[in-house]
């Protein structure tokens, strides 16, 4: 397991510096047009030059990339051109908003999508297993700003029960957080239902199953005691991987509910070419990518004793 | 024995009898048959919408009018009119040409430089197989909406770019898979007859290996066409998709948003249009999964 860490830990060192350095390279073709950005679509081509030349960005290439990631390695980002503020000022905060809400997401979407793959997954073919499946197909097809318009049609407009955005101006409220969750919760139990669903039907049809249910043991304890443990390995990795998902694919629900977290923060910067929060933003992304991974890895071996790394 | 040698082979079954033949597969799943229809429906809605009768998608005539509110020239607004008083019916349909041609065309390059990384990759093995899966993880750990956000905010909201975005996001998945099942094919009796026969290794990728690899990738063809149609349109919600002033899905619930607590049937509309094509392509792909599983 020490070498597999070690494995990933080099894989990744070596990622990040190969898309770190992908994205400096983007920035510095790109650096005269974001010289525009901050002084304005009239400023003049001289103004700009001045601009780059003030704030170093005409330093020879190599050289500033060595200095940033000397320095990035030390947890200093640099500082946001668009905010004008240092980047882990802006980083943290928004990270730990996109938190809270994966989390809320976590603690509904996990309970309700294993409940009914474990349901769906126990008769294949039967009624309840057709209509759960089509269901989760069906909320899966549904885009994130599609079942947002949904949602609020119903919720915001209609009903009138919460508002319509969750930019968290009077600090955390349940009622602004609501929607996101909801949103998210839809477009995302439904690949782990089904994933579990598939996992409990492969069990359900092995053979030590069958010889649980003929010894007469009781239903119940056959599938609570025999059948769930093997049945929730695949989800398990499944539901690790979606940490990845729930960072930056939750770009669109922050944007359509205003919502201040990482996303936003990334899509803003990289709209601006705000290269030093990319950067961070990308560094983030990436850890976080490779870490559900190595997790997800690992507690596959420690859940299912017969696979081994080599 | 010369007389079984000159026997001619039978002949190959024409295009359209094999189209007709894998269509009528999809007989065994109605699943497959309901997301055929729907796919097939916006096809149709998309070829013939030149010829309908429908409002120019891009003309302001009367804003804000309510779905089936009458126009002024005696028609009708069955889906109402946006704030630049543009049809929206019109809009739909015309803006499902754009998706559906961006969508088919992004999945098939990624398709191609996915299967051709994958067979490269899985095939000839050794260096050519690091390298390959090096790039492919590189690209895989990136956050995919990093990635889509990064190269159309750098290079230009243009169709082109929003293809290589997709070729760039997708293509190390196919490869992933290609790769896989090339790896178990190349150890299948027939290669090594083509290798003893002297083929050549392009032969043997292009005729041996990708034709029978083909039962697992359409199906995940079908599920990777849906993925591209959220793309697109949520690339078009966030600012970055195509240029306007053509219709585009995700750019209409984007516009219509902040219109909502009065003219909420704007973001409803496209809404719709979106979820129903890719449940459309997620249905197939599970109908096609579900009908191979039967073999």
């Amino acid at each position: 397991m020490l070498v597999l860490a070690a494995k990933r830990l080099f894989s990744m060192i070596l990622i990040m510096v190969t898309v770190s350095f992908i994205l400096f390279a983007l920035f510095e073709s790109d650096k005269f047009s974001v010289a525009g950005k901050v002084l304005g679509p009239y400023s003049s081509t001289e103004q700009r030059e001045i601009w780059l030349e003030k704030n170093g960005y005409n330093e020879p290439f190599l050289e500033r990339y060595l200095t940033w990631s000397l320095n990035a390695v030390q947890g200093d980002f640099g500082d946001s051109i668009q905010l004008k503020a240092p980047v882990a000022d802006v980083l943290w905060p928004r990270l730990g908003n996109t938190a809270i809400l994966a989390g809320l997401v976590f603690a509904f979407m996990i309970p309700l999508s294993l409940t009914l793959g474990v349901i769906a997954g126990m008769k294949e073919g039967s009624v309840r297993d057709r209509s759960i499946s089509i269901t989760s197909v069906l909320t899966t097809s549904v885009p994130e700003f599609a079942s947002a318009t949904f949602l609020s049609a119903v919720f915001v407009y209609s009903l009138k029960w919460l508002p319509g955005t969750s930019a968290m101006i009077n600090g955390f409220s349940w009622a602004e957080i609501a929607l996101p969750v909801m949103v998210l919760v839809l477009y995302g139990f439904g690949y782990i239902a089904r994933m579990t669903r598939a996992s409990m039907v492969e069990v359900m049809t092995s053979n030590y199953i069958r010889t649980a249910i003929l010894k007469g043991i009781p239903y119940r304890r056959v599938i609570l005691r025999h059948a769930l443990r093997n049945a929730l390995i695949a989800p398990f990795t499944v539901i690790v991987l979606q940490m990845n998902w729930l960072l930056s694919g939750v770009i669109v629900v922050e944007v359509f509910f205003a919502y201040k977290g990482f996303g936003k923060l990334l899509l803003d910067a990289a709209l601006f070419g705000d290269i030093y929060v990319i950067e961070a933003c990308t560094l983030v992304a990436v850890f976080v990518a490779v870490f559900s991974q190595f997790i997800s890895d690992i507690g596959y071996t420690l859940l299912n004793p017969r696979i081994r790394f080599s | 024995m010369t007389d079984l040698a000159n026997k001619p082979y039978p002949p190959a079954p024409g295009f359209l009898k094999t189209l007709i033949s894998s269509l009528s597969l999809l007989r065994e799943s109605p699943i497959a048959i309901a997301g055929f229809v729907l796919i097939f429906g916006w096809i149709l809605l998309a070829l013939l919408a030149p010829i309908l009768p429908l409002y120019d998608p891009n003309i302001p005539l009367e804003p804000f009018k309510f779905p089936g509110a009458a126009a002024k020239d005696g028609g009708t607004y069955w889906l109402g009119t946006d704030h630049k008083g543009r049809d929206i019916l019109s809009r739909i349909i015309f803006g499902a040409q754009q998706v559906l041609v961006w969508a088919t065309l992004a999945t098939a390059v990624a398709y191609v430089v996915g299967m051709a990384m994958g067979v490269v990759a899985g095939y000839l093995g050794g260096w050519w197989d690091e390298a390959i899966s090096f790039i492919a993880n590189v690209l895989l750990s990136f956050p995919v909406m990093v990635l889509y956000i990064v190269i159309v905010s750098y290079m230009g909201a243009t169709g082109l770019n929003i293809v290589l975005a997709v070729t760039f996001a997708s293509a190390p998945g196919i490869m992933r898979i290609v790769r896989g099942l090339v790896l178990d094919l190349k150890t299948r009796d027939y290669v090594f007859a083509a290798q003893t026969r002297g083929e050549s290794t392009l032969y043997i990728m292009l005729i041996e290996l990708l034709p029978n690899a083909r039962g697992p990738l359409i199906v995940d063809a079908s599920l990777r066409l849906g993925y591209t149609t959220i793309t697109i349109a949520m690339l078009g919600y966030l600012g970055l998709g195509l240029p306007p002033p053509d219709p585009d899905w995700g750019k209409m619930i984007s516009e219509a948003q902040p219109l909502g607590s009065f003219a909420g049937y704007m973001a409803i509309a496209p809404a719709v249009a979106i979820s129903s094509l890719v449940l459309g392509f997620n249905l197939l792909a599970d109908g096609l999964r579900e009908i191979s599983m039967k073999d």
